[in-house]
């Protein structure tokens, strides 16, 4: 199997744990994985990603334009702008969520609908992932990056098995947060 | 993660004591390190890069084999101890590990250590993958050891930050490395004009010797051509992770001859010469600066080749920036003549600007709001520094004129000063920059009698690198608790007189504080001290008033907090995001904003 997954979002909403979430549970298949992440001065609310890379014969961590099977997206506008990297048929799952940069809430905001809209209306395959449901019912809105593994996983757009993705949850979430990161990426069902 | 293998490859070969300070995208490093540290091994945040430098130059002395880790700007910092260690020399391995970051993403210069390893004469190791980080860092300690010089090892951002499975050694096939101690004598380790002169001679002649020993290294290669491309005169010379890109690009265009250079000093000549052979024309990739390109030149130059090296140089590929596995492939296939078949573009709608901004309730925000308060209207010059309060220069806060590396904000407030004497000049300093290298400077202030407010922005952390200890802290890396070193005692100690510390949050509070400070004469001192929201619980979350809003936008356009919006005509605050620090609360006019736990005043 290949795969090249790209998780876009808002530093601070939780990319960074998602995307080792998936390489861990990857290499639980024995599966080869290079990644990349995004860490420094953008975790601070600026623009973050994480590119996967799974399987054999890849030399860089780095995903090129129109190569990624998967874009899960974190945020609406995020999401619109990693869809160069989108291959021709891949699949996008967004988080129905905007989060508002400062710099827009002063100059009166940016319109989310308008990136749905963009997203339905160019991506065949995508799904959007209503998530305030989940969050009232988990009674936390930190749990959005498991929700939408979750709904990678289910959706099967992971091409891997529910069994090691779990497993890889409770070897790298702190005990503390276990039972709700577990709730959250089986939420969808 | 290409710094967790930089860690466990230190550990593997046996490491004694590892130090550095703090910097993107270096630090997981030591984190990792610490977290796996054997039981002989010792591991610390130091206060700056030379101190760390000087530390491990004393423990390497004594035939312990050492790490000092640093971003790029770091190596700046800890250059005038590197610059003489190579010529005194070390005893135990001394791996100096610098980690460059092309973008650039997190640091101030594209500055290449690679260059820095040219000019200090101190050999240098590249890796393009984490498993090559792994086994580099060994053979450095090695090659260390071997010729008693300390040895660079550089990754880049995608290389330290990128992850990929690794094979890594069972700790029975650990090296285990028990140093002889420190052994006097003078002729060795007292640095002095007339051994200065010998050293450098042989260090000379080790590096031409090694540009011999280097080429049959590894980590220096041919990547052989495919029989369609033999015999094409063209050739590829990369290094680092744009390696990487080269090869992916290979698969596309060709597999042409590619010369992959993992020491990019000393440079593998030998190796270079058999990949010039037959070759018309190659193509330098590199990011940064064209190390690659001018060593082949002179190369070239040197045995009277005629092979044309291209590059940046004559602004065939980019001269700043990082390189893509997009723009590799791009260069390559317009160099060997290939048309590339490239996905088109789709036509994105505008999308928003995410620069980074201060996290809600961050402490930094209320310290500048309240100094813009206190001052307004009069002439004030805003001197910032390195750290997440830098981002105190974004709308609405701007509040930051000035910015250079760290520390330097207050020697510039004092220029200024001397220039200017009736501008009210603050310099803004974060508690672990205030350590690092703000106390020299407060010292030269008071000594040559200038006038200007020095903000201490104590949030108990050092948070831009991602929550690291410091002296302030009084929690050491080997998980000791000591006392901390009380900043008001630092500056009361050199001789200033007002010092004053107050709670950013509680605004009033603030404000009435850099009104009194700001009107004393010579070099005073506010601590705003609150800490970081990473490193405390949230107190609660605040709460709109919806009835009592009147819209007036006051909150959302005085502080630029991420969690206040506007929807609705309305103040709306974004619950995952808001800690309850209360600072809108306190200035919102109407009092329609409930602080953490409590109704709203309004009436
Ligand atoms: C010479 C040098 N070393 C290290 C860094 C990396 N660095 C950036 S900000 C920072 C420290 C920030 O800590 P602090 O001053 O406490 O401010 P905070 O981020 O906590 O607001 C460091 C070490 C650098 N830019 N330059
Ligand atoms: S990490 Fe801490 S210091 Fe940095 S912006 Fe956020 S709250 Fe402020």
């Amino acid at each position: 199997m290949n795969k090249n997954i790209i998780l876009c979002g808002v530093g601070g909403q939780g990319t960074v744990l998602a995307s080792r979430l998936i390489s861990a549970a990857a290499m639980k298949e024995g599966l080869p994985v290079q990644s990349a992440e995004t860490i420094g001065m953008a975790q601070r609310g600026g623009s973050v990603f994480s590119h996967i890379r799974i399987g054999e014969g890849v030399n860089t961590p780095m995903i090129g334009l129109g190569q990624a099977d998967l874009v899960l997206g974190f945020e609406l506008g995020e999401t619109v702008r990693q869809l160069p990297y989108l291959k021709e048929g891949g699949k996008v799952i967004a988080a129905d969520r905007a989060v508002m940069p400062v710099t827009a809430s002063l100059a009166g905001g940016y319109d989310p609908s308008v990136m749905k809209e963009y997203l339905t209306a160019n991506v065949p395959d995508l799904t959007i992932v209503e998530v305030e449901e989940a969050f009232k019912e988990l009674g936390s809105s930190k749990v959005l990056n498991l929700l939408l593994l979750g709904s990678a996983l289910h959706t099967g757009s992971l091409g891997l098995s529910k069994q090691s993705v779990l497993s890889a949850i409770q070897e790298n979430v702190p005990p503390k947060f276990l039972d709700l990161n577990l709730k959250a990426v089986q939420f969808y069902k | 993660m290409g710094n967790e293998a930089i860690a466990m490859g230190a550990i593997a070969a046996g490491v004694g004591l590892v130090c550095g300070y703090p910097g993107t995208p270096s630090t997981e490093v030591l984190e990792t390190v610490a977290k796996h540290r054997p039981e002989d091994c010792y591991v610390e945040w130091s206060i700056n890069e030379k101190t760390a430098m000087e530390v491990a130059a004393g423990a390497a002395y004594a035939g312990t084999r050492v790490l000092v880790t640093m971003k790029q700007m770091g190596l700046n910092v800890a250059s005038d101890p590197l610059m003489c260690v190579e010529y005194v020399g070390v005893k135990g391995g001394m791996v100096v590990l610098v980690a460059d970051d092309p973008g650039p993403i997190s640091s101030q210069t594209e500055q290449d250590t690679r260059t820095f390893a040219r000019f200090s004469k101190v050999p240098c190791f590249d890796p393009s993958t984490a498993q090559e980080a792994y086994d580099m860092v060994q053979e450095a300690f090695e090659l260390s050891e071997k010729y008693g010089t300390p040895v660079f090892v550089r990754p880049t951002t995608r290389v330290s930050h990128g992850y990929a499975d690794i094979e890594v050694k069972d700790p029975e096939e650990y090296t285990k490395h028990t140093p002889e101690g420190f052994i006097k004598d003078t002729k060795k380790w007292v640095i002095f004009p007339r051994a200065s002169f010998l050293n450098h001679q042989r260090i000379e002649k080790r590096n031409q010797e090694l540009t011999k020993e280097l080429s049959a290294s590894p980590f220096n290669r041919i990547e052989p051509e495919s029989e369609s491309t033999v015999g094409c005169g063209f050739g590829i010379a990369c290094g680092g992770i744009s390696y990487t890109y080269a090869m992916e690009a290979r698969k596309e265009l060709g597999d042409v001859k590619l010369l992959k250079v993992g020491t990019p000093f000393p440079f593998p000549e030998e190796l270079a010469l058999d990949f010039l052979e037959g070759l018309d024309q190659v193509l330098c990739i590199e990011e940064l600066d064209p190390v690659i390109e001018r060593e082949l030149t002179y190369i070239c130059n040197k045995y009277g080749m005629n092979v044309w090296i291209r590059g940046k140089v004559e602004g065939y590929t980019p001269n700043a920036g990082e390189n893509t596995v997009d723009s590799v492939k791009k260069v390559m296939a317009r160099f060997l003549g290939k048309d590339l078949k490239t996905p088109v573009a789709p036509q994105l709608p505008p999308l928003p600007v995410r620069p980074p901004v201060l996290c809600a309730g961050c402490p930094h925000r209320a310290s500048f709001y309240a100094v813009k308060k206190a001052m307004a209207g009069k002439k004030t010059l805003y001197c910032g520094d390195i750290g997440c309060y830098t981002l105190g220069n974004a709308m609405p806060l701007d509040m930051v004129d000035t910015c250079l590396c760290m520390g330097a904000g207050l020697g510039i407030a004092q220029g200024v000063f001397h220039t200017e004497p009736d501008t009210n000049c603050f310099a803004f300093v974060g508690d672990s920059t205030f350590f690092a290298s703000a106390i020299p400077s407060v010292i030269n202030g008071l000594f040559n009698q200038a006038d200007f407010t020095l903000v201490v922005l104590d949030n108990s952390t050092t948070a831009m690198t991602g929550h690291q200890p410091h002296p302030g802290t009084g929690r050491t890396m080997m998980g000791k608790t000591v006392p901390a070193v009380s900043i008001e005692g630092v500056l009361k100690g050199v001789g200033l007189t007002c010092v004053e510390t107050v709670d950013p949050l509680d605004h009033e509070a603030a404000v009435a504080c850099v009104k009194r400070v700001a009107a004393e004469k010579g070099v005073k001192a506010i601590i705003f001290r609150s800490p970081c929201i990473a490193v405390s619980k949230p107190s609660g979350k605040c709460a709109v008033d919806a009835d009592a809003c009147i819209g007036c936008r006051t909150c959302i356009d005085e502080i630029g907090c991420p969690a206040l919006f506007f929807a609705d005509d309305r103040a709306v605050i974004d619950e995952a995001q808001c800690t309850g620090c209360g600072l809108c609360s306190q200035i919102c006019p109407v009092c329609a904003i409930a602080p953490a736990g409590k109704e709203a005043r309004h009436e």
